[in-house]
């Protein structure tokens, strides 16, 4: 039986490997490197399904008191390795962007980096999956964001890409910083860093429970970076804009996916007071009606996906405010497959004319399987029922409907409303507007498979979610 | 064979989008769709209350969620209703200049859709195989409609994705109302949890006026109509045959189906909102179509207006309005998609629809005329037609409702403005028919090539609606017989003072 440690030692040794590989043989086809990693992620991926659950995280000790292998931790886990697997085919379509990016150097120089950091963000994930302790949390969020540093800020020669470097490891640095303060006051009131320990520090009636949820609060803040919760989203727009197409998609899946599995965790200990679950109310609102409005007068299709991840982060936090892990879980699947089905068209479609939503013209005769892909992602982000993120609304919804938050459940219509509009925007570019050009765009054969799967994924998830259902409960 | 019914619209509009040949599979599958209908019709056990060709497939055991069909008299006159249109809207398609797969493909989905959600007796896939012809309405009318479709485009999918979120809002909360132990999606069961009274007064009016609010916007319930006109008027024809002849049926089966047996209390409590709403539906659109300057136009907001009767009978509780408003979406359904199938021929060939500029055209389409004329007659109620046994039931049942009321009420004024609507749309109606076909040609008109009739193929979907229509006309009873069951557990027949 393979424990889940395994898994990201293996993962480890997989991206140190590509890295000597690539450093080493210098003749070979860099592209080479990213079938390799995709082949060695989709092993970890297969494993991962035969690790056996951990017992309860209550009387471990030693490695097992700040790492956890129960049912969420692995189900984060394969959510890393799949969004990995497909940003890295989604690499492999970008990759003359970033040859072109860098002038006068050799024909593949800077692939090899480019390819291999993801697979140790990968690990970062998987980590931060498993964590539950605040020392292991930040080590790992550190992890990943230094990882992202690099990534993001990739074809440096581009400005808006520099601009978009430059800000997000301005407003990163300063939200790890907000992370560290806020364990530290975590840690002196209650003496802990452990989350179940923290739990039993805050029922004795002797904590200064001010001076936690203090502490909390400014975590909360930390993590609000991470999951581009109102009023920390201000870096969103013009990272995700400026940032390659891949690593945005990246940025918005998995950096979300890995934030929320941490506030699910941190926030378990403090359920108990209500002026927690206010304070998360009130930021889903905001949340959600900024990400909504913002998005409708957006005409880059990156920047009105930038704007839809915030919005998305608000449906997400409503799930979060009625204590609904489930709900928000099977939100987050929903919207891996839909938003990495959305960037793996934009990637392909951005290259031959770019990134506006105009670009997409008539993209219905260039080329229908591209724009029925499309169709389906943006059907889906809009919540159409017999897709994916309808089910995942239907979730939340039923959630807050039980909870009785009328606020949430009034405002949360509305800005569905606003999403029919904007997301529909890109079906009228691709159907109804006549095409500028009229060539057709070519597809490499296997991200035609990775799109095709995903389109299937979607429909298959939003027809019969029972697997998701039973992974999460079992 | 209900499961061949529903998913054959959808598995041929799959093929249509894959490459298989547009127009020929689009007919062949809205015919053998109802061929399959008409046999459904053949088979099915009339005065039983049940539902019967029931299926099922268990989708996730832990919501108590599954895929159940069946049908029951009321879906059943659904289904064929939608089978009906269907046929007539492939049929009036005609060629299609650009992207003519997604076209027919798209229309194909709506009636899948449709038919798919009459037949569900899952209250999930109720409400899911209702929004699947959200897009497509928006793709229709986007790439294929004419005047401000643009406009016209947004506005629709916007109100009906705003007014189904509202609907959906309604079912969760319906489906949390029952205690935990016999929560299910499945109607049959709820049905079972309502009439053991487990659904608390309270909820149930909060229930009821969400179900009303989410349903009122898909049907155009005053004041949420001034989506419907400006859509149809810019939908194409076939589009707007079967959103306005089927798809907003939808709302008043929901309300059928899940409000009157489930929410005896919230309907009572609410049906002094509903009269006020559905006589501003019958009496003040009925006079914004008296003023409408154009055919679509007239012809949209008309079947805005006639949702009025529909609500009315719906809002009677009495066994004999609600038969008589199943009586009349059917009726309406045929007309309407006639009438629209006409005026979308129109268009075609006079490039206009404006009355000032038509006129005389009588005379160069006489069948067209002919079928305008039927047509308007039906959505009049004139005698003969089934919307005259729909309306006059639906008269009857309101004057004497099924509620516990004083001698002199709200419904007995309701139902006599109600028959005040009725000359409304005789003005109307003619007024549009004086002014498109009688008279001298139209300054505009004359000396265009294309004024030609209806090509002779044409003449079979015209002769299957108005057929449908002359036969219920004639034969309300056999209608009445299979719906009227479906009823019975709920309400009472009419008191006798």
């Amino acid at each position: 039986m393979i424990t889940a440690p395994e898994l990201e030692i293996a993962v480890l040794v997989l991206g140190m490997a590509i890295l000597i590989v690539e450093s080493f043989a210098t003749r070979i086809d860099r592209r080479f490197l990213a079938f390799a990693a995709i082949a060695g992620l989709a092993a970890v991926l297969v494993a991962s399904f035969f690790v056996a659950p951990g017992g309860p995280p209550d009387q471990a000790t030693g490695f097992w008191s700040f790492y956890t292998a129960d049912r969420l931790a692995i189900f984060f886990k394969q959510f890393a390795l799949l969004t990995t697997i497909l940003v890295l085919i989604m690499m492999i379509d970008y990759a003359p962007v970033v040859r072109d990016s860098f002038p006068g150097s050799s024909l593949q120089a800077g692939l090899g980096e480019f390819f291999a950091v993801p697979i140790f963000t990968c690990a970062g994930l998987m980590y931060m999956a498993s964590a539950i302790d605040f020392i292991f949390i930040f080590v790992s969020l550190e992890l990943v964001t230094i990882s992202f540093y690099v990534l993001v800020s990739f074809t440096r020669r581009n400005p808006a890409t520099l601009e978009a470097g430059v800000k997000y490891l301005v407003l990163s640095a300063l939200s790890t910083a907000f992370f560290v303060y806020g364990i530290t006051w975590l840690f002196g009131a209650t003496g802990e860093t452990n989350l179940q320990r923290i739990t039993v520090a805050l029922t004795n009636p002797s904590t200064e429970h001010g001076a936690a949820l203090f502490g909390m609060v400014l975590v909360l803040v930390a993590l609000g970076f991470k999951l581009a919760a109102v009023p920390f989203q201000i870096w969103v727009p013009d990272v995700y804009q400026g940032a390659p197409t891949p690593v945005t998609a990246y940025l918005s899946v998995a950096s979300k996916a890995a934030g929320f599995v941490v506030l699910l965790r941190v926030m378990r200990p403090f359920l108990m007071l209500p002026q927690m679950q206010r304070l998360i109310v009130l930021v889903a609102l905001l949340t959600l009606i900024y990400g909504n409005l913002a998005a409708l007068p957006q005409t880059n299709l990156k920047r009105l996906l930038a704007y839809s991840s915030i919005a998305h982060a608000g449906y997400l936090l409503i799930g979060v405010a009625c204590f609904d892990g489930a709900a928000v879980t099977f939100y987050l699947a929903a919207y891996l497959l839909m938003t990495l089905l959305s960037f793996a068209v934009l990637v392909i479609v951005a290259q031959q004319t770019g990134d506006q939503i105009s670009d997409f013209d008539g993209l219905g005769m260039r080329s229908p399987f591209l724009a029925f892909a499309m169709l389906i992602g943006m059907v889906s982000l809009a919540g159409v029922p017999f897709t994916a993120g309808f089910l995942g609304k239907f979730f939340i919804f039923y959630a807050a409907i039980a909870q009785r938050q009328i606020a949430l459940v009034v405002v949360g219509v509305i800005t569905v409303g606003c999403g029919f509009y904007y997301y529909l925007k890109v079906v009228r570019a691709m159907y109804w507007q006549p095409a500028a050009k009229i060539n057709k765009i070519p597809t490499s054969a296997l991200s035609r498979i990775a799109i095709s799967a995903l389109i299937v994924a979607t429909i298959w998830l939003g027809v019969y979610p029972q697997p998701i259902l039973d992974a999460l409960k079992r | 064979m209900v499961l061949f019914v529903i998913f054959c619209p959808i598995v041929a509009a799959i093929l249509i989008l894959i490459g298989a040949s547009a127009r020929k599979t689009a007919l062949a599958t809205s015919v053998l769709t109802f061929v399959m209908a008409l046999l459904l019709l053949a088979s099915f056990q009339k005065g039983q209350r049940d539902f019967q060709h029931v299926t099922s497939f268990s989708i996730s055991p832990e919501w108590h969620l599954s895929f159940t069909t069946g049908l029951d008299g009321l879906s059943l006159a659904m289904v064929l209703l939608a089978a009906i249109v269907t046929v007539a809207a492939v049929w009036f398609a005609g060629r299609i200049d650009k992207y003519e797969n997604a076209f027919y493909a798209c229309l194909l989905l709506i009636s899948g859709g449709a038919i798919g959600a009459f037949a569900s007796i899952d209250l999930f896939f109720f409400y899911a195989f209702h929004e699947l012809a959200l897009i497509p309405t928006f793709l229709l009318i986007g790439i294929w409609g004419s005047g401000n479709r643009v406009a016209a485009a947004w506005k629709i999918t916007i109100y009906l994705a705003i007014g189904s979120f509202i609907l959906l809002l309604g079912l969760i909360l319906l489906y949390q109302s029952v205690p935990v132990t016999s929560r299910s999606f499945d109607i049959r069961a709820l049905q079972a949890a309502a009439t053991g009274g487990q659904i608390s007064a309270d909820s149930q009016r909060h229930i009821y006026l969400l179900l009303l609010t989410g349903f009122g916007i898909l049907i155009s319930l005053f004041p949420f109509h001034t989506w419907a006109p400006e859509a149809y008027a810019a939908a194409p024809a076939p589009a707007a045959m079967l959103h306005a002849g089927v798809l907003k049926k939808f709302g008043l089966y929901g309300l059928l189906r899940l409000a009157i047996p489930l929410l005896p209390e919230g309907a009572r409590h609410w049906t002094d909102l509903l009269v006020v709403l559905l006589l501003g539906n019958i009496i003040y659109v009925g006079l914004v179509t008296i003023a409408q300057k154009r055919l679509d136009w007239m012809l949209g907001y008309s079947s805005v207006m006639h949702m009025g009767y529909i609500f009315l009978g719906i809002a009677s509780a009495s066994i004999l309005g609600v038969t008589g408003a199943v009586v009349l979406m059917f009726a309406h359904g045929l007309s309407i998609a006639l009438l629209f199938a006409i005026a979308g021929e129109l268009r075609k060939r006079a490039d206009t629809l404006t009355f000032d500029e038509l006129g005389g055209l009588g005379k160069v389409m006489p069948f067209a005329g002919l079928a305008f004329g039927l047509g308007a007659f039906a959505a009049i109620g004139l005698p003969g037609f089934a919307n005259f046994a729909g309306e006059i039931m639906i008269f009857f049942g309101a004057f004497r409702n099924g509620w516990d009321m004083e001698r002199f009420h709200i419904f007995q004024v309701a139902t006599v403005l109600g028959l005040w609507g009725v000359v409304i749309s005789t003005v109307y109606m003619l007024r549009a028919y004086r002014r498109t076909f009688m008279g001298a040609l139209g300054e505009r008109l004359r000396g265009r090539k294309e004024l030609a009739d209806l090509r002779p193929a044409l003449r079979l979907p015209v002769t299957l609606l108005v057929g449908a229509l002359l036969y219920y006309g004639f034969f309300p009873q056999s209608f009445v017989r299979m719906v009227a069951p479906a009823f019975r557990t709920y309400l009472t027949a009419n008191k006798q003072p």
